[in-house]
């Protein structure tokens, strides 16, 4: 695929990292010729120097033929008008902008083709990594939840411990162990390394990483069966009242107790007046041990440490972990510390590039691709596609899923059945679906077993321990040329 | 030692591919039966063999390529290659040393075009088609077919292509990925010598001797299958045809490049390069012919110019053709012609020496040094093009500069020591360095290098790996701090 990604910030840096080692033409516009520079060294793609909202820039960088644009400049501003001149004076058939502004996001008419600045999708990561941390605050035992299938199905990794119902058991007892609970185990990374044939006898070790897809109405049951269930989560500490600080702030207000730690005095102001006022706004350093323990981190049944700086955010949690928070959140942005710290005292390492990249890469894989999650910082993957064809024309249609070829280790985690793709519901008449109250079929959330028949226009749910492989599952939903 | 493992399976597959460019020769053996056919089983055996062998016994090594690496690679390729590629001349001519089989291999690879063969007519077909066909796969570079085809390389494929690629600006890449790159090189450069070949062909030569002469012409080497080279034909068609190619080849192949993709030959023309390198070559043209006329060496200034024309794009493009004995010209036109072969050619393209971009700019650094002597707080940035030239590219020529004269004078020295006389001495390794073939004296364009000792014609081998390399790509091996862990 030719992509264009314009600005070689954080965001373009890791999204050209992540796409650049997939045979895609790659060509990165910035402003700063030195980072272009040492970007081209490290990775196999083109940089073009300049402004990318002039059209002989993007022309320069070969705009013609791209088929996805990707804006993430600094500003907003930006990437708008790139969008624009790329979709209208080259026709880029799919562009993508990163917006901070939530105002932008929220105004959709903004960002249509005619009249707007011909946004397809819009991304921001920090709206995805609030989301996340939403996410994790809901299921506090989990290092990370991901939703498929609009939500009906969630992929959840989780640290075994011991005391769990299913650890030190095999795979083949989880069907006596926890009846009621349907749930597929795709993978097992045991000491940072996964575990490569999962079978019948596999069992699960306190200290594993698990990671399990299920209907996502039985996520607690999931939780409850790897470790014991804490309590929910109660009060909150935020490290760092920037934007995701503040997003995430006003997504839980009212649900939990926050306090939030802010060093600058004009920015806690601000915050005081944006949000409700139980939310305790304290200005005062990150790292500030004295302040901390006068706001009783100990309580705490989270700490989340959000500033902009890493290294800020590594020694506020190892602090906070110390003083007595239960688990602590550190938002990371280079990759090296991201994997230094996995697995020590800091309970969870989020990185905002990687949170987006996901939404992205729905867009490069091909086939009818819905969501695309990137996971283990990168190395791994979870893809939900449609299939279509019929038996004789599609690998996957009409079989049994014992009966597919997959490559070594790939998993089919579970299989969405009924769920109108975005298509037919646009093409659905408003009036046909209200005439019986709701939708014909109710969608029907079916966990996948050796035996379970994949049948034309399910969703699927795929996992992938190696990003290498998504040349072989792509092909998988390729419908072969006798379809039609 | 653990530095270079990763390197060797690469190295593996490059040598198993290079078996492959022996199928050429040996098709032509076939179809004609020549004498040298059963030189090529064994050839192709042993070449296949080892690089296979290789590949297969390091292949566990195997990891991404470092910056570091790309030189190590890139100059153990160009060495390693040559022992492979004397294989079928030491097969068919029993006679031949290994000296003068490796520098023979070397002088095809990095299109020098000097030889250490007479009665060149009295060869078997096949093995002067091996000779040309070396020089046109050096001519563009193995390495830049090893990115294109391989798919091995992975994303140190760049660090190759710069190590091997000449010229002072090597950051711009024509499309976003380097395998891209290099395949739109090889098919300009591809279709460029087809034309060649027919053009030839339509000039009067057989089958067999235009593509031998596309070969050498393109890749601006400067074998020939004859002993008297182009002057064989007597005609004044196949010069004209020499002197239009190797005009071509002597241009950035990424202009072409452009050309093919923007359908407009606006970049060609633009170019300040290009213009530079027609400019030069038309008035040295000019200058020698009046010379010679007034030298009462030809009647007429016609004659004079087709000699000329030939000469001067054959030795300014570095090929080496000959179509007379310029040697006898008075000595300041074969002098100022060797001289053209150090500069005159673009980066990018077929030939060797300094390259006419990085002469532009010391031409023009040399000139704002002038003006600041006026002015001495006047803001004078070098450009090229409309460009700005950043410092450290300028900081890189002129270290460039001075490796190269360093190079040039150490290995005449070299040379002297030996007991060659001064002008053979001194134009051997300046023919050899940049890599364009016959020097005066004892290599002039009559004789050949056979004359040379041992000791002086591994010199010259020498010589043509570092012009070919671009220097430093080499020179940096020797550095301590390379090998530093």
């Amino acid at each position: 695929m030719n992509i264009l990604i314009l600005g070689a910030g954080r965001v373009g840096e890791s999204v050209a990292e992540s796409l650049a080692s997939e045979a895609n033409d790659i060509t990165v516009i910035d402003t700063d010729p030195a980072r272009l520079a040492a970007l081209q060294d490290r990775l196999d793609l083109k940089g073009v120097a300049g402004n990318g909202i002039q059209p002989s820039i993007l022309r320069e960088a070969g705009v013609e033929d791209a088929d996805l644009f990707i804006a993430c400049a600094p500003m907003d501003e930006t990437n708008l008008v790139a969008c624009k001149v790329a979709h209208h004076m080259f026709n880029v058939p799919t562009t993508i902008a990163r917006i901070r502004s939530p105002e932008f996001q929220d105004d959709a008419p903004l960002t249509t083709e005619r009249e707007g600045f011909a946004v397809d999708q819009v991304i921001c990561p920090e709206e995805s990594v609030t989301r996340t941390i939403r996410k994790l605050v809901e299921y506090p035992e989990a290092l990370q939840v991901l939703e498929f299938a609009d939500g009906l199905v969630s992929l959840i990794a989780v640290r075994a411990v011991a005391g769990g119902p299913l650890v030190q058991h095999s795979l083949a007892e989880i069907p006596q162990l926890v009846p009621s609970t349907d749930m597929r185990i795709v993978a097992i990374y045991r000491l940072d390394k996964p575990l490569t044939e999962l079978t019948g006898t596999t069992r699960i070790e306190p200290g594993d990483e698990v990671f399990v897809l299920a209907a996502t109405d039985k996520l607690r049951a999931v939780l409850g069966a790897l470790r014991r269930i804490d309590r929910p989560v109660k009060r909150i500490m935020i490290a760092g009242g920037g934007k995701v600080g503040l997003r995430l702030a006003r997504m839980l207000r009212g649900e939990v107790q926050m306090k939030i730690l802010e060093v600058n005095k004009a920015r806690c102001d601000y915050l005081a007046t944006q949000l409700p006022s139980d939310v305790l706004i304290l200005n005062g350093d990150s790292t500030d041990e004295e302040l901390m323990g006068d706001e009783n981190v100990q309580d705490m049944d989270l700490f989340l440490a959000l500033t902009s700086d890493d290294e800020d955010n590594i020694m506020a949690c190892l602090l906070a972990k110390r003083m007595g928070a239960k688990r602590v959140l550190a938002l990371i942005n280079r990759k090296a510390y991201a994997d230094l710290v996995q697995g020590t005292t800091i309970d969870i390492a989020l990185s905002p590039s990687h949170a987006v990249i996901g939404e992205l890469l729905a867009y490069v894989r091909r086939g009818d691709v819905e969501a695309v999650h990137s996971l283990r910082r990168g190395a791994a993957e979870a893809l939900e596609a449609i299939v279509r064809g019929d038996k004789g024309s599609c690998k996957l249609a009409g079989r049994r899923i014992e009966e597919v070829a997959l490559p070594r280790g790939v998993q089919i985690g579970a299989i969405v059945r009924g769920l109108p793709t975005p298509a037919e519901e646009d093409a659905l008449p408003a009036v046909e679906m209200r005439a019986d109250g709701e939708l014909k079929t109710q969608p029907q959330v079916i966990i996948a077993h050796h035996d379970t028949v994949v049948q034309t226009g399910d969703r699927v749910i795929v996992f992938m321990p190696s990003r290498k492989q998504v040349r072989d599952v792509e092909k998988l939903f390729q419908v072969s040329a006798t379809f039609f | 030692m653990s530095s270079f493992l990763p390197l060797l399976p690469i190295l593996g597959g490059v040598i198993a591919m290079f078996a492959l460019a022996m199928l050429v020769p040996l098709s032509f053996a076939f179809v004609g039966n020549d004498a040298a056919l059963y030189a090529y089983d064994g050839a192709i055996l042993i070449t296949a063999g080892c690089g296979l062998a290789l590949w297969w016994f390091t292949r566990r090594f195997k990891r991404e390529l470092q910056p570091r690496d790309g030189f190590l690679l890139v100059t153990l390729i160009w060495t390693v290659l040559p022992a492979f590629a004397m294989l079928p001349l030491l097969f068919a001519l029993p006679g031949m040393s290994v000296t003068d089989a490796y520098f023979e291999a070397m002088s095809g690879l990095t299109a020098t075009g000097a030889t250490a063969l007479s009665g060149l007519d009295a060869l078997p077909l096949s093995i002067n088609v091996w000779r040309c066909w070396l020089q046109f796969l050096g001519g563009l570079g193995v390495v830049v077919v090893a990115v294109a085809v391989l798919p091995l390389l992975g994303v140190g494929a760049s660090q190759l292509y710069k190590a091997e690629t000449p010229g002072p600006m090597k950051d711009s890449k024509l499309t976003p990925r380097i395998a891209e790159t290099a395949r739109g090189l090889w098919v300009v450069y591809v279709g460029l010598s087809l034309l060649c070949m027919l053009a030839y062909r339509a000039a009067g030569m057989g089958w067999a001797d235009a593509f031998m002469h596309m070969c050498s012409t393109m890749g601006l080497g400067g074998f020939s299958p004859y002993d008297a080279s182009i002057g064989h034909f007597q005609s004044v068609a196949v010069e004209g045809v020499a002197i239009v190619f190797m005009l071509v080849a002597g241009v950035n192949f990424a202009r072409y490049f452009v050309v093919w993709r923007t359908r407009s030959l606006m970049p060609l023309v633009r170019c300040v390069e290009t213009r530079s390198y027609l400019l030069v070559l038309a008035a040295s043209t000019l200058l020698i012919a009046l010379y010679l006329v007034a030298h009462d060496e030809y009647g007429g200034l016609g004659e004079a110019l087709r000699h000329t024309a030939f000469h001067v794009v054959s030795l300014a493009t570095t090929t080496g053709y000959a179509s007379t004995d310029y040697a006898q010209w008075p000595l300041f036109a074969p002098m100022l012609m060797i001289l053209l072969g150090c500069f005159a050619g673009c980066a990018g393209s077929t030939a060797g020496g300094i390259k006419m971009v990085r002469m532009l700019l010391l031409v023009k650094q040399a000139r704002l040094e002038l003006v600041r002597i006026v002015h001495p707080r006047a803001v004078l940035p070098i450009t090229l093009g409309g460009a700005a030239v950043p410092g450290p590219v300028m900081a890189s020529v002129i270290a460039f500069m001075m490796v190269y004269g360093a190079t040039l004078a150490g290995l005449t020295l070299v040379m002297l020591f030996s007991g060659l006389e001064p002008i053979t001495a001194a134009t051997a390794v300046i023919a050899s360095v940049n890599n364009i073939g016959p020097g005066l004296g004892d290599v002039g364009p009559a004789v050949n290098y056979q004359s040379l000792s041992d000791f002086q014609t591994w010199v010259c081998t020498f010589g043509m790996l570092l012009g070919r390399l671009e220097l430093l790509t080499v020179l940096v091996l020797l550095t301590p701090q390379f090998w530093r862990k």
